[in-house]
């Protein structure tokens, strides 16, 4: 061989014709070693890439486990992080809705019993029924008054004359044509409906002296009666209050 | 011819074989692929150059394998296994680089 490759040293443009030479079979013993080997040669190569792609954590080194085991722990860590926080912002919302819900509900409960209170809303409950005459003479407003005063003392919750709501500013004043409350004229006979405790308020209005006692001194007949439901239907507009606001809430008000 | 037919067969032989590497070979492996196909270039260009030499070719590819392994094994047991492998592989890699120019200069005169 050594002498070939002086012999193509010579020429200057051989390089194809040197590997053309050389890979012609001859069975010489150097073919058959280098090809021996690149036999070998390929055959590791095709079982690394095929085991490189067949496996995948059972080839790597220790460190490398460690290193791969480590950034599976933390993420798990970070994720059961998130987790929990999630867990807790969830807890907080749901809570938060429910006081929301709760005071939504307070806020209504509380409208209501205003407005029962302040004459906006209908009303209906266990109450008395009473109804006063006057045969000849007018009923001065000051006794139908007293007879207002009486119920609010029984701790009547909606009452009604006629047609009227009375409410905390509820006033009887005396007119030519008759009695008037809050500016509208009543005619006799005077039907009063009144939501409260019947026992305690017919006591109260049957006091000896009491309010039907002086509505009979100036003349008028009486004729009242339990209810186990009186339907207060006469409502009131409230105007907003035009001068006056809300104090700043006090602590626990 | 016989070499490449010896790759072709070698690499048919894998396909078919389909043989799990010991656990014990599989760090070494790629790195001694990789040194034996640095010394299958050397050899090329060797012959190219008119200096090839069966008995060095043998020995430079058997010496280059198990010089390979050696190094990653050491680097194993000092505990940069990891680095040192990829530090022989980058030599390696640099020497098949400029093999192949050299093998692409007799063959391409460019």
């Amino acid at each position: 061989m050594p002498p070939d490759h002086l012999q193509r040293q010579a020429e200057p443009r051989s390089a194809w014709r040197t590997l053309a030479r050389s890979f012609a079979p001859s069975g010489s013993r150097g073919q058959v070693i280098t090809g021996l080997l690149c036999a070998l040669l390929g055959f590791a190569l095709v079982v690394q890439v095929q085991a490189n792609r067949s496996e995948g954590l059972s080839s790597l080194r220790q460190d490398e486990l460690v290193r791969i085991l480590d950034e599976v722990t933390r993420r798990a860590e970070e994720l059961q992080t998130q987790v929990t926080d999630l867990r807790a912002q969830r807890t907080e919302l749901v809570t938060g809705s429910d006081t929301e819900r709760a005071a939504r509900e307070a806020a209504a409960a509380r409208a209501e019993v205003q407005g029962i209170l302040a004459g906006e809303l209908p009303a209906v409950g266990p109450g008395v029924e009473l109804i006063i005459r006057e045969p000849d003479q007018p009923i001065p407003a000051p006794v139908l008054y007293n007879v207002l005063e009486e119920l609010r003392n029984a701790g009547a919750e909606a009452i009604q004359v006629g047609d009227q709501r009375l409410t905390a500013s509820s006033y009887f004043i005396d007119t030519p044509d008759g009695v008037q409350v809050d500016g509208v004229l009543l005619s006799p006979p005077y039907r009063w409906l009144a939501i409260g405790d019947p026992d305690t308020v017919t006591t109260a209005l049957s006091i000896p002296g009491g309010a039907l006692a002086a509505v009979r001194n100036a003349g008028g007949s009486t004729d009242l009666s339990s209810r186990d439901e009186v339907q207060v239907t006469a409502v009131r507009v409230v105007e907003r209050p035009r001068y006056a606001t809300p104090a700043p809430a006090v602590e626990g008000g | 011819m016989i070499a490449l037919i010896g790759l072709v067969v070698g690499a048919l032989v894998g396909l078919f074989l389909e043989p799990t590497v010991p656990a014990v070979l599989q760090p070494y492996l790629p790195i001694a692929v990789v040194a034996a196909l640095d010394a299958l270039f050397g050899g090329l260009r060797a012959l190219l150059d008119g200096v090839f030499d069966d008995r060095v070719f043998v020995i430079s590819f058997l010496s280059n394998v198990v010089v390979a392994a050696l190094i990653v094994f050491l680097g194993d047991q000092l505990g940069v296994g990891t680095q040192l492998s990829t530090a022989v592989v980058v030599v390696l890699g640099i020497r098949i680089f400029s093999n192949a120019a050299a093998i692409r200069r007799h063959l391409l005169k460019a």
